[in-house]
């Protein structure tokens, strides 16, 4: 899922300081898992901005709708009424979210009240972790399913740095060094002999380097 | 020992209650121990009766500050530790309002910021003590979000102080009543809350008002 984390009540503030009606717009997938964008977080962010805001003498009117996804024009379109009555859209969904939204309403303010940061997992409650780096062309399968291009700090591909220790890796103590736990379960699943193959440079021509990517998909065109 | 519901006279919802000014309090059973809060009429009062109440409570003087403080109090605890209170006739001030929940961890972030927004001058949430929650750890996840909210409080501009968790047993009748007069010492040292429409753009309040508020209203 997309990781999200909200913004702070002060920036949400400065981002809506010149309008007096405004929507909040809520999104029930990913960032309603991270607990981060959902109908609660938009309701919690509500209360504080609009207390605020008054208690600054400039009160702010906030209309809050909370949308299964914010990513697709079918649920979008829901919105269009709600738009039209407000003077700006403040999205609690990922970057792909808000900007959805703003594509679908030209002439509205849309803003973002989080700040997306990465494709993860929940590892335990409140604990999130990158696992995908999105690189177009995945590894995986060489890796016995834990991905060096993402976990690495440096990407290496054909084993540990020196800088790593037994089990952490040398950027960061607190994170395990992905070489260690690739070798623990290459080894658990008979596969070791993996890794004395050389593995050929990554070739990124398949990543974000190059700009925003497209896909289009003729067998599913209609 | 009683459990039943506390008695709202004028709504059903203690929330909503927020709306009125001070004349009419509604008195939960537990503090009905302390004095009424509406002022006796005096016999010799000729006044007519207006039946246009709006208008008569807009021009009013609020008098000397009454704080709103609502008490979420759990039903293992804190709400039996208030019912004790009542029943030994112990004295605190009438300005709590007791609402009545099954755990602190029902009690959201929304329904804290929602009684701050409709013009609380103040909120105390209280729970078992650490350990012994019935459903073992919601007084923990309370504990949590009031520090949370607190930081939102201050960062918003209205003091985090406003909002007090405590921890008590159902025994502990006296702790509840000492507890009790700190969240409304507190607000009266913090003055009504700018929220509060019922005293607009009060500072914080007179010292005397507060003497007289130590110790139970008289």
């Amino acid at each position: 899922m997309i990781v999200a984390t909200p913004k702070t009540v002060t920036e949400l503030i400065s981002i809506i300081a010149r309008h007096q009606k405004v929507l909040f717009v809520g999104c029930g997938t990913c960032v309603t898992v991270c607990l981060a964008g959902g109908e609660r977080e938009v309701g919690i962010a509500g209360f504080a901005v609009r207390m605020a805001r008054k208690l600054n003498g400039q009160p702010v009117e906030i209309e809050q709708i909370t949308i299964e996804r914010q990513c697709e024009n079918e649920f979008i379109q829901d919105l269009a009424e709600a738009v039209e009555r407000n003077e700006a859209v403040v999205s609690f969904g990922c970057g792909a979210g808000v900007q959805a939204i703003a594509e679908r309403f030209p002439n509205k303010a849309v803003y973002a009240a989080l700040d997306t940061q990465f494709l993860g997992i929940l590892e335990e409650q409140a604990i999130w972790a990158e696992k995908c780096l999105g690189c177009g062309k995945c590894v995986l399968a060489d890796f016995g399913g834990i991905c060096p291009v993402t976990r690495c700090a440096k990407r290496m591909l054909n084993g540990p740095c020196g800088g790593s220790t037994a089990e952490h890796c040398e950027v960061d103590e607190d994170r395990p060094c992905v070489w260690q736990l690739i070798y623990t379960r290459l080894k658990a699943i008979g596969q070791l002999d993996r890794l004395e193959q050389i593995y050929p440079a990554k070739d990124w021509s398949t990543a974000w380097h190059a700009g925003a990517r497209k896909i289009v998909r003729e067998e599913h065109r209609v | 020992m009683s459990q039943s519901r506390p008695y709202f006279p004028n709504t059903t919802s203690p929330l909503a209650g927020l709306k009125l000014p001070a004349l009419k309090n509604p008195v939960v059973e537990e503090t009905a121990s302390a004095a009424p809060s509406a002022r006796p009429i005096p016999d010799d009062d000729k006044t007519p009766i207006v039946d246009t109440p709006a208008l008569v409570l807009k021009t009013a003087d609020p008098g000397p500050f009454k704080a709103k403080i609502i008490a979420f109090c759990c039903n293992y605890c804190a709400y039996a530790a208030a019912d004790l209170a009542g029943s030994r006739r112990m004295q605190y001030p009438a300005e709590i309002r007791v609402i009545h929940v099954p755990c602190t961890g029902k009690v959201e972030p929304e329904h804290i910021l929602g009684a701050f927004e409709k013009g609380a001058d103040g909120v105390l949430i209280a729970g078992c003590l650490e350990g012994g929650c019935h459903f073992l750890e919601g007084n923990l996840r309370a504990k949590k979000r009031s520090n949370f909210l607190k930081k939102t409080l201050d960062e918003i501009g209205l003091q985090g102080e406003r909002l007090l968790m405590v921890n008590l047993s159902a025994a502990m009748a006296p702790t509840f009543v000492q507890r009790v007069n700190e969240i409304v010492e507190t607000v009266h040292r913090l003055g009504p809350s700018p929220l509060n429409k019922d005293y607009p753009g009060r500072a914080a309040a007179d010292p005397s008002e507060l003497l007289q508020q130590k110790g139970g209203t008289p």
